[in-house]
């Protein structure tokens, strides 16, 4: 399978048929994990650049290792230490990497839009690993695999997503996913951080955590962005957690096999409580290892194959 | 729209004739390793997956002892990765015993370049080491493109690089045969 669109920007560029198909893949290489040589030559002498303008710990190690595991050569630049802190520009940024020949561009960013201006100024394959509040695809699809993993299916499911929803790329492509596969999504959290027509996304809005909890299969919690706390859009972290923080008592209102899942870094205390950040039923860290094979996989589907028909033996 | 291309077709071996001939595989892999003992398998799939079930069923009957099975899928091994469109599907490597100091009989169905072959010894290597690699084949139709034999042969077939060699077995194909087609193209 080919897939339609060169880079990987936003959740939206990847057909059903081809999430599917991203999904089975990565099973295929969350095995090559599992050997004693972690290695396999697919992507040899394929160079990539982890290009992370923002700070992240797990996205940016995964993909690296990602690549590695896939054997391509990985060059990462942060901001720091980069000629961006003098001041070149993204444009230019794109330029020089182009320049040295990259096959694909991996670009965490904190403007949205980055990502998709990066593409349009490169002629290699770009890959959006989080750009402002806009989109994180590869964080969706391992999302994905691990409801699926875990529960089976994703269609019929009824998932909610609680927190900071207005500054959320992560929010942005769950929701965008999970309808495309057939799960209802509903939001959770103080009106001042819920965004305006988010409903037009295909998701219902509530703010009365404990009042819907009972009806989820995965309940999805959102890290608080305590570096905005400063635009006081809730009267403090304290009532925050009160209300939509979840806990070990508000836990026994849900589902009693209820998934729950968060993208890290967690707010131990905050958003989720850390008893319940350490029961089995949440699955935080093997989301971690699961996003690996998946950007295993979309490296292998963007950089492995050549043109459809050139070789057919 | 294959079978528009290939239309001339020859039958080369029938139900009976791959089944005497994996039976016979089975007693030279026994014969070769001296019994069954710290031998297994590794079918490449799709089709050496099924031959490797059904050896070890046979191997199973001569020396009431049974062989494992591993499977494996070569595609991210390939020397053409980049040359060709990215598979359809893609199985799931499985290999569910140590490899190290086992003797390991890698099972396909046609041996052609030998380019598969390599990519499956590197991909066998990466496991572990084992104390020997053998390969056998259903069908061996020559070409080779690497410094590669079997060990183990249903059939040798003279082919022309044109032809086609199509190996069709039950699990997935609803019948057991073997045939060449001819492109007419």
């Amino acid at each position: 399978m080919v897939l339609e669109k060169k880079n990987l920007l936003s959740i939206k560029d990847l057909k059903k048929e081809e999430i599917q198909y991203v999904l089975e893949l990565a099973e295929s290489f969350r095995e090559v994990s599992t050997r004693d040589i972690k290695k396999i030559p697919t992507l040899r002498g394929r160079t990539i650049v982890n290009l992370f303008i923002e700070p992240s710990t797990r996205t940016r190690t995964s993909f690296e290792l990602a690549a590695k595991r896939l054997s391509a050569d990985v060059v990462n630049i942060s901001a720091k230490g980069s000629s961006l802190v003098k001041g070149e520009s993204l444009k230019d940024t794109a330029k020089t990497i182009e320049a040295l020949g990259a096959d694909a561009v991996i670009i965490r960013h904190s403007s949205a839009g980055a990502a998709i201006f990066f593409a349009e100024n490169v002629k290699c394959k770009v890959i959006n690993a989080g750009d402002g509040a806009h989109e994180h695809p590869t964080q969706a699809l391992l999302d994905l695999y691990t409801i699926k993993e875990k529960l089976g299916r994703i269609n019929d499911l009824n998932v909610g997503i609680i927190g900071d929803i207005a500054h959320s790329r992560v929010a942005r492509s769950n929701i965008s996913v999970l309808n495309k596969m057939g799960a209802k999504v509903t939001l959770i959290a103080p009106p001042t951080l819920i965004p305006v027509k988010i409903e037009a996304m295909g998701a219902e809005v509530a703010y009365d955590f404990d009042r819907v909890i009972g009806k989820f299969d995965v309940i999805y919690m959102l890290r608080i962005q305590t570096e905005r706390q400063n635009e006081s859009l809730f009267p403090s972290i304290r009532e925050y957690a009160k209300l939509f923080g979840l806990n070990l008592e508000r836990l026994k209102k849900a589902k009693k096999d209820v998934l729950i899942m968060h993208p890290g870094p967690m707010n131990r205390g905050i958003e989720i409580s850390s008893e319940v950040a350490d029961i089995p039923q949440t699955v935080a860290a093997e989301q971690v290892t699961n996003g690996l094979g998946i950007r295993m996989a979309v490296l292998y589907l963007l950089l492995g194959g050549g043109a459809v028909g050139e070789v057919a033996v | 729209m294959n079978e528009m291309k290939f239309a001339k077709k020859k039958l080369i071996m029938d139900e009976v004739s791959i089944k005497r001939a994996l039976k016979r595989v089975a007693h030279e892999i026994v014969e070769k390793n001296r019994g069954a003992e710290d031998v297994a398998l590794i079918g490449i799939k799709s089709r050496g997956i099924y031959l490797a079930h059904r050896l070890t069923k046979y191997i199973e009957e001569i020396e009431e002892k049974s062989v494992p099975v591993g499977i494996l899928d070569v595609a991210f091994y390939r020397d053409d990765i980049s040359k060709r469109p990215i598979p359809h599907h893609i199985s799931k490597t499985e290999i569910p015993f140590d490899v190290s100091g086992k003797s390991i009989v890698l099972i396909d169905d046609v041996l052609f370049t030998g380019r598969t072959v390599r990519a499956a010894l590197d991909a066998v290597m990466d496991f572990g080491r084992p104390a020997n690699i053998q390969l056998a084949v259903l069908v061996d139709r020559g070409h080779r493109e690497l410094p590669i034999r079997a060990d183990f042969v249903g059939k040798n077939i003279p082919t022309s690089v044109d032809e086609r060699v199509w190996v069709n077995l039950k699990e997935e194909d609803g019948v057991d045969s073997v045939d060449i087609r001819e492109d007419i193209n």
